[in-house]
């Protein structure tokens, strides 16, 4: 199994590890619950270097992104910033979710575990026609400090640039090979730094000193959940397209003449029966879990991703539904029909719901 | 697992049986089983008067990750639930011997105590 360079400091925390994607990872290192709170409420640190990470060399790199990502690069290649975006295939299947930072004149592009074989091949594959070279950078691990208190933390460890400070949202920087970015997948302030993994242990360790708690991927799924924030492989698959997966916002055709992959079989998609990512609220006593199948006045669903909101303190999922929803459904769980609440997927804007 | 109580009974999936002094049988969780689960946030408990058959699954209890089915040590008919975990299922965590217990039944054959793993061979179970 693949091991991250903080592998022996997890065992050490105590961390329970399991295998995600054949990677040796924690889970939790107590309570997951307790972790959860700890992002929302002072600043938690993960260890994500299970995420795959390419940089390329090459001219026409803009030319290629442009070909290649469902959202426009030009949004960003002119500032030090990061656009999240998907990855399609020509019948506009998503591949993956990613995201590409661009800063000093250099890009990096972050995406999933599970698909690093994929996108590798189908990185290279496109970037052969621009004479762009992609470097998959194994030798990069990923610190993410997330938390209303996690940027005042990090301003605290000596080797971060002062510079770092002054990141909005979704901005980035290099220094040197090490890329600091205010991005995460928990729905809290923070950053991510994507950094050489010889550099990660000592980061890791000062930011524990600083009083940063570790947290485990089980928090970090219920965190992203809160958050309404789609996990690859449980809210989309390469069978599903954008629109049904609450990616719209991230196609982007504004510019008539950006031919990107996947385009065309968008075009013929009639957005208006499309079925929809909703976020749902159990409104009984229980827990939804993926694969709950859903019924509302016009329609059925099933439940994509679901668990227990330690913020909100229900159950809430992410599910796939056909148009035409109102405010309330039925989940069937375990033989028994229950009643959820259709709502946004940004869980967190909403603070607690009860009716 | 060395906390384990002496006067309980074990199935390997983590279940334990514990005779009362009026003959009744408490069932619930090891302490190793909710380590395992973790934070646990739901629990859907047998019906009272439910018969229930040993190894067969009666109750179900959710964590934050998953859920999970409950096999009962025993067979017998359920004459009380903890009404407590309805609203407190974390107890299962803090307490699984004493206040975290599942159900009751009055036992329909006491002789199903002898398939059950002691506290010992139970902790040999835990450490494979």
């Amino acid at each position: 199994m693949n091991k991250t360079p903080l592998n022996k400091s997890h065992i050490e925390l105590g961390a329970k590890m399991v295998n995600f994607s054949n990677w040796e990872m924690p889970i939790s290192y107590s309570s997951l619950i307790e972790e959860h709170n700890v992002v929302r409420n002072t600043a938690g640190i993960f260890d994500v270097s299970h995420m795959s990470v390419f940089d390329f060399d090459g001219f026409n790199q803009v030319a290629f992104f442009e070909k290649i990502f469902a959202n426009d690069i030009k949004k960003i290649y002119k500032d030090n910033k990061a656009i999240y975006g998907a990855l399609l295939n020509e019948k506009g299947g998503i591949l993956d979710d990613l995201i590409i930072y661009h800063a000093n004149n250099k890009f990096r592009l972050v995406s999933n575990c599970s698909t690093r074989e994929q996108n590798k091949q189908w990185l290279e594959k496109y970037a052969v026609e621009f004479g762009v070279k992609v470097m998959e950078r194994s030798d990069m691990g990923i610190l993410a400090i997330q938390g209303p208190d996690a940027l005042n933390k990090i301003m605290e460890i000596k080797e971060i640039d002062a510079q770092v400070n002054t990141l909005k949202s979704f901005g980035c920087m290099f220094e040197g090979d090490k890329l600091y970015a205010r991005t995460g997948y928990t729905g809290e302030d923070g950053l991510e730094l994507i950094v050489p993994t010889q550099d990660i242990n000592h980061l890791w360790d000062q930011a524990l000193e600083l009083g940063c708690t570790p947290i485990g991927l089980g928090a970090r799924d219920t965190l992203r959940l809160e958050a309404g924030l789609n996990l690859y492989g449980n809210d989309m698959t390469i069978n599903n397209h954008p629109y049904e997966s609450n990616l719209g916002w991230t196609i982007d055709m504004s510019d008539e003449n950006r031919e990107f992959i996947g385009k065309n079989a968008l075009l013929s998609i009639d957005q208006s029966k499309s079925q929809k990512i909703v976020g749902i609220i159990l409104q009984d006593k229980g827990v939804l879990r993926s694969g709950y199948e859903i019924t509302h006045e016009q329609g059925k669903g099933v439940v994509l991703s679901g668990s227990y909101s330690p913020t909100l303190q229900s159950s809430i999922g992410l599910a796939r539904v056909d148009q035409g929803y109102k405010e309330n459904g039925k989940v069937m769980i375990r033989n028994k029909v229950l009643n959820i609440d259709f709502v946004s997927p940004r869980f967190l804007g909403q603070g607690k719901i009860s009716s | 697992m060395s906390d384990i109580p002496g006067d309980l009974k074990f199935l390997s999936s983590h279940e334990w049986a514990r005779v009362e002094s009026d003959g009744t049988i408490t069932i619930g969780i090891s302490d190793h089983a909710q380590d395992l689960l973790g934070d646990i946030v739901f629990v859907e408990l047998p019906e009272i008067g439910q018969s229930v058959d040993a190894e067969n699954d009666t109750a179900i209890v959710e964590s934050v990750k998953a859920a999970s089915d409950i096999y009962s040590p025993l067979s017998g008919e359920v004459i009380e639930v903890n009404s407590l975990l309805e609203d407190q299922p974390e107890i299962i965590n803090s307490s699984p011997y004493e206040d975290g217990w599942f159900y009751k039944l009055t036992p329909s054959d006491l002789g199903e105590l002898d398939n059950l793993l002691s506290p010992e061979d139970y902790s040999e179970v835990c450490e494979d």
